[in-house]
């Protein structure tokens, strides 16, 4: 029995008044790629920072690798965590370049004299750091500042930021947002190749999750201040969602995508009725 | 009075020499740490370090005490507290903005009170070309190796936290350990600068080379090496020239270090136009 990459137990978050979940319980093993699903303030995000340890849990433990993600001094950090946040502009003057953030992904973390320019070690990073490039369609601007690129340009060099440091945990923060569909199509396949390549696992926070959904073995879905967990078609059927959300929801398959309506973030005209 | 004058050169020179030493390795140590002065937005920190420095300095030539001494102490006073209390960047400029006039005050009324030669008195605020005494040289060498050798080791950890630091946590990079640990380095870079160039003006070894530098490169290569190289250019260039006149270094040294600035700014707005007028032309 592998030791599971991500073990939450009993894990219960509020948000002042509001209680996000509770009674959290999940192992994530390696190779697993699972969707955490739900609307706006749902608690995706924020379960995501529980995960990385940037918020502690009302109760219950949350361990990456079996170690806990927060000492006594709060968060603690993993190596093996690539962590891609959600999609959020840089400052304009900051002296990094695109490719800059990967060599940060393949070993920002290490302490140590840098390396000389022309060394063995140099030449080998820069060309993993190119060949990442390659793989995220980045050739055209990573020589670019951050400050400057687009929302979507950003969001790729991130995926493979986080991917280059073949990490054991993959957490992605709707990291498809500002993609059209042909990047995504090339960024969920990187993440499914990553993970079945490698021994790590994905955490893939969306709203949508059809363009991965060749891809996801499990879903976790978040909605009300209550989750449920399986796979794809266990959890994405009316009665489980309508159950979550405590009101009508339909869940419609057409053409091998899921359509989940009913929820808040849809408007209904009053004459349409659904059975 | 001449400002340039190198009448007596040949005599003179030799005088110098341990300000020179000292000024290169200073230099080195202002290049590599101002970058990340200038990434971490510390700049007004760095200023209100110095007046601590000064502080420090003037109480102990007030009581006899060793002076490199004294202003390391007023140094690391005051980075430790803009580093534990001002982790943000606006209470941080607060607290700097406090505690400046309080550390100048202190420094002021120890001078006023200094019965000595009045050259030391101006070369605490000022720098001072022939200061530098081989003891004085030998902590000065002592501290700057540390600070490179321990600024090298935490280069790559203190870079990411810098530019991009939610991922650098969620890496394991200690920030918090790290920002301390900057906050020392930078407390004993102000200490060792204020005895070359005086409390005044540190901000021009320290800040000013790395900002030029950071005008015209984003290479992770090219940022330092230009960083040190228009630091080294600035205070040995200022102490050459200072030397001649008799009169202090500092003034020499500012005016090079903006002057680089400013002809790198230029560099900048050249280059930005060129390259929209290139893509004017290609569309």
């Amino acid at each position: 029995m592998t030791k599971p990459v991500l073990e939450i137990k009993g894990g219960s978050l509020s948000f002042g008044e509001r209680r996000l979940w509770s009674g959290l319980d999940i192992e994530v093993q390696p190779h697993e790629f699972i969707a955490i699903i739900g609307s706006n303030g749902s608690g995706k995000s924020t379960l995501l920072k529980a995960i990385l340890g940037q918020v502690p849990l009302d109760a219950g433990s949350v361990k990456v690798l079996g170690r806990s993600v927060r000492n006594k001094r709060g968060q603690r950090g993993n190596r093996r965590i690539g962590y891609i946040p959600q999609n959020r502009a840089m400052d304009a003057g900051l002296p990094l370049r695109g490719r800059d953030l990967l060599h940060l992904g393949l070993d920002g973390h290490e302490f140590g004299l840098p390396h000389l320019p022309f060394s063995r070690h140099t030449r080998d990073h820069k060309r993993r750091v190119d060949a990442m490039i390659e793989a995220i369609g980045a050739a055209a601007f990573a020589h670019k500042t951050v400050g400057t690129l687009s929302g979507g340009e950003l969001q790729r060099l991130r995926v493979g930021q986080a991917v280059i440091g073949a990490p054991r945990l993959i957490l992605a923060d709707e990291p498809l947002s500002a993609l059209d569909p042909q990047q995504q199509k090339t960024i969920a396949d990187l993440l499914d190749r990553e993970r079945r390549e490698h021994d790590s696992a994905v955490l893939f926070v969306t709203h949508d999750v059809n363009p991965v959904l060749d891809y996801v073995d499990r879903v976790l879905y978040l909605a009300n201040g209550r989750f449920s967990i399986g796979t794809p078609d266990e959890v994405l059927r009316s009665e489980v969602l309508s159950e979550l959300y405590g009101t009508p929801v339909d869940v419609v398959r057409n053409q091998g995508r899921i359509v989940v309506i009913g929820t808040h973030e849809h408007d209904h005209h009053p004459d349409e009725e659904w059975s | 009075m001449n400002l340039f004058d190198f009448s007596d050169y040949a005599e003179l020179l030799p005088l110098v020499t341990n300000s020179l030493i000292a000024g290169a390795l200073l230099a080195v140590v202002g290049g590599l740490i101002g970058i990340f002065v200038n990434n971490r937005d510390m700049s007004f920190a760095v200023h209100g370090i110095s007046e601590l420095s000064f502080a420090g300095a003037a109480i102990a030539l007030l009581v006899g005490a060793d002076v490199v001494l004294g202003s390391v102490f007023g140094s690391l006073v005051a980075a430790g507290i803009i580093g534990v209390l001002g982790s943000r960047a606006r209470e941080r400029n607060s607290i700097v903005a406090v505690l400046m006039p309080a550390g100048l005050g202190l420094g002021i009324l120890a001078l006023s009170l200094y019965q000595g030669r009045a050259a030391n008195k101006f070369g605490l605020l000022t720098g001072q070309i022939v200061a530098v005494d081989n003891p004085q040289l030998v902590w000065l060498g002592a501290i700057s190796v540390a600070i490179i050798v321990v600024l090298l080791l935490i280069w790559r950890p203190l870079n990411f936290a810098s530019l991009d630091p939610e991922v650098a946590a969620a890496r394991g990079v200690p920030t918090r350990a790290l920002s301390f640990l900057f906050m020392l380095l930078l407390g004993l870079a102000v200490a060792a600068s204020v005895q070359v160039v005086g409390a005044l003006l540190v901000l021009s070894l320290l800040v000013t080379p790395a900002a030029a530098a950071l005008r015209v490169s984003a290479s992770t290569v090219w940022v330092p090496l230009l960083s040190v190289g228009f630091a080294l250019v600035a205070v040995l260039g200022g102490i050459l020239l200072a030397v001649g006149a008799g009169l202090p270094i500092s003034p020499y040294v500012t005016t090079i270090s903006f002057l680089i600035y400013g002809v790198c700014r230029v560099v900048e707005r050249l280059r930005a136009r060129r390259s929209t007028a290139a893509r004017a032309v290609a569309a």
